[in-house]
């Protein structure tokens, strides 16, 4: 199970990378997005998938499960929310100032 | 267990809280977060006295022992950092009464200003990774909306990539916190220095390491991860690009000093000779970049990359009298480079530009403002008796001592050519023909400069006064390059 989701966290990073690289705003937004998943993600797999009863007092089992990653994965992902949020405004308004979404077009020179 | 290590974090984020309700009230906005602030640097020297005299303190916070909650820890560097940002809070904010206009001031700019500081101040103060991250975030999206705040079309071209750039270098630290976790077993930076000791530091340890180092890096602007500070440093109001050069990327640096002066330290040979090489090409690649510009903000910004090279190179170095030599830096290079930004706004509210050849010889009306900078300036570049030549000096003799003399020699041109841009910006600013008009003569400059002067007072101080802060600076380091005491006081064993 570990391997298939190394595998699937891997894809993921690629598929962003490339999203992240493309030319137009929304692109890389959707890549910083699919990045943020991916992260998330690879901080559930590495802390170890669910092996044992939930950790609650009266449960009888040899094994508990971990409940820190879920906790820090919450955390991570309100924050990559509202970052995501912002950045969605921030892309919209560049849009309408520059009446482009092509990042090449956003260069701009040194010194203006 | 000192509760007064959470007021540097609470009391600017529940200020600013209540500000967001006085909106339509800039005034009231004012004084509320004048003396917020004032409050806090008055604490932050209360908390630096008790850990001085008794050590390191620590908070757990809601009773969860070490290592299962979080901490706080103040040790004296992160106290000493906590002082430094305080000052340069107070001082930009008095800065920005008289210099941010009106519509930046109701949207909600000071609630932002001390979000921002709440993060900083986490930052510095915190005992656990994740935490860190955390503060990390808090501090950024305060910077995200200051850098943008106004909305002009270069500021918002320039963030959309500062943003990005930001969020990237977040979600790395993301994944270095899921292979330390899935390895230590715990995110408490004083267990997991313990746990990587046992370990013994190779193989993936050593590559966290290294992602750590691009995170912090990319936060804190060293080689090669630089190239997206200068532009989004030049669109801001003065008053906020000094509080964001004067502090943001000592963040990164911060957490760089801290995590490689407690975690990783079994390899340094490996690690630290990594930073030495980072830090070598972040001073002259910065350098170059400040040389080769004609703008009064840019020239600054370029500047910070070189100088974060030195604070590097101190780390890299890893002996006692380089890490005092960087932590000396570090405080001489908040106050001084906040002070030459703030500088450069108020030349910029004089003339109306930041560009070096529409400007000529501001001298003649404004006396003190060009003398006052020049102060500033030869103090970055290193000149005795100011306190750039003194953590300078305490950096290239520990390297002469270790035998490295390269990265020294280029420190040394790098120097120079701080020298160089410096004077380059007084001649072409200060000295030459006026070239002034009528109103531009008879602007107050009073006001814009009373906020600056602490700064120069205390670089002048810095450097006077060099022997008793040397020997602080030398106990800083002594108990950075000591992680037992550091992880003996948060986990009490």
């Amino acid at each position: 199970m570990e391997i298939l989701m190394i595998l699937l966290i891997g894809i993921i990073f690629s598929v962003s990378t490339y999203l992240i690289l493309t030319n137009s705003l929304l692109r890389v937004i959707l890549g910083i997005i699919m990045l943020s998943h991916g992260a998330h993600l690879l901080l559930l797999t590495l802390s170890g998938l669910k092996e044992g009863a939930p950790p609650l007092l009266g449960e009888d089992a040899g094994l508990y499960a971990d409940p820190l990653p879920q906790a820090l994965i919450l955390t991570a992902i309100v924050i990559s929310f509202g970052v995501t949020a912002f950045l969605l405004v921030l892309a919209y308004r560049t849009y309408k100032s520059h009446q482009t979404d092509k990042l090449d077009k956003l260069r701009g020179h040194a010194d203006e | 267990m000192n509760n007064l290590l959470l007021v540097p974090i609470l009391l600017p984020f529940i200020v600013g809280t209540i500000l967001i309700f006085f909106k339509a009230y800039p005034r009231v906005q004012r004084w509320i977060s004048a003396l917020t602030t004032l409050v806090m640097l008055v604490v932050s020297f209360y908390i630096t006295y008790i850990i001085y005299t008794d050590g390191i303190q620590t908070i757990e916070l809601s009773g969860w022992v070490p290592p299962f909650g979080i901490v706080l820890v103040g040790d004296l560097f992160s106290s000493l950092m906590v002082i430094l940002s305080s000052i340069v809070g107070v001082v930009c904010l008095f800065f920005a009464f008289q210099t941010i206009s009106q519509e930046r001031e109701k949207f909600y700019f000071y609630p932002l200003y001390l979000f921002l500081l709440t993060g900083v101040h986490g930052a510095f103060l915190t005992g656990d990774l994740f935490n860190l991250f955390v503060f990390f975030e808090v501090m950024l999206i305060a910077s995200y909306v200051l850098i943008v705040h106004g909305g002009t079309k270069y500021q918002l071209r320039e963030s959309f990539k500062y943003v990005v750039i930001n969020v990237f270098a977040s979600m790395f630290f993301i994944v270095g916190i899921a292979y330390i976790y899935g390895i230590t077993g715990t995110l408490n930076m004083a267990d997991i220095a313990v746990k990587v000791a046992e370990l013994e530091q190779t193989g993936v340890l050593n590559a966290i390491a290294i992602l750590f180092l691009i995170v912090f890096g990319m936060k804190g602007a060293l080689f090669p991860l630089y190239f997206w500070l200068p532009n989004s440093y030049y669109g801001p109001p003065s008053a906020i690009a000094a509080l964001f050069g004067g502090l943001l990327t000592k963040v990164g640096i911060y957490a760089i000093i801290r995590t490689f002066t407690l975690i990783f330290v079994h390899d340094p040979g490996f690690t630290h000779n990594i930073i030495l090489f980072l830090a070598g090409g972040t001073m002259f690649f910065g350098v170059l970049g400040a040389v080769s510009q004609f703008d009064f903000k840019r020239i600054l910004s370029y500047h910070i990359i070189s100088q974060v090279g030195y604070m590097a190179l101190g780390l890299g170095l890893f002996t006692p009298l380089a890490l005092a030599g960087a932590i000396y830096y570090i405080a001489h290079h908040i106050i001084v480079k906040a002070a030459l930004f703030l500088f450069c706004g108020a030349t910029e509210k004089i003339t109306g530009t930041t560009d070096l050849k529409k400007m000529s010889g501001l001298l003649k009306s404004y006396p003190a403002l060009g003398w006052l900078f020049l102060v500033s300036a030869i103090s970055l570049a290193g000149i005795p008796p100011l306190s750039g030549f003194f953590s300078k000096f305490a950096l290239i003799l520990s390297g002469i001592q270790e035998e490295r003399y390269f990265i020294i020699f280029i420190s040394l041109i790098v120097g120079l050519l701080t020298l160089f841009s410096m004077m380059k910006i007084f001649i072409y600013v200060f000295w030459g023909e006026e070239t002034l008009k009528g109103e531009e003569k008879k602007k107050p400059i009073l006001p814009l400069l009373l906020p600056i002067l602490p700064l120069v007072a205390l670089t002048v101080i810095l450097g006077i006064a060099a022997e008793p802060i040397f020997s602080f600076s030398m106990e800083v380091a002594e108990q950075l390059l000591d992680p037992s005491i550091y992880i003996n006081s948060v986990l009490k064993e």
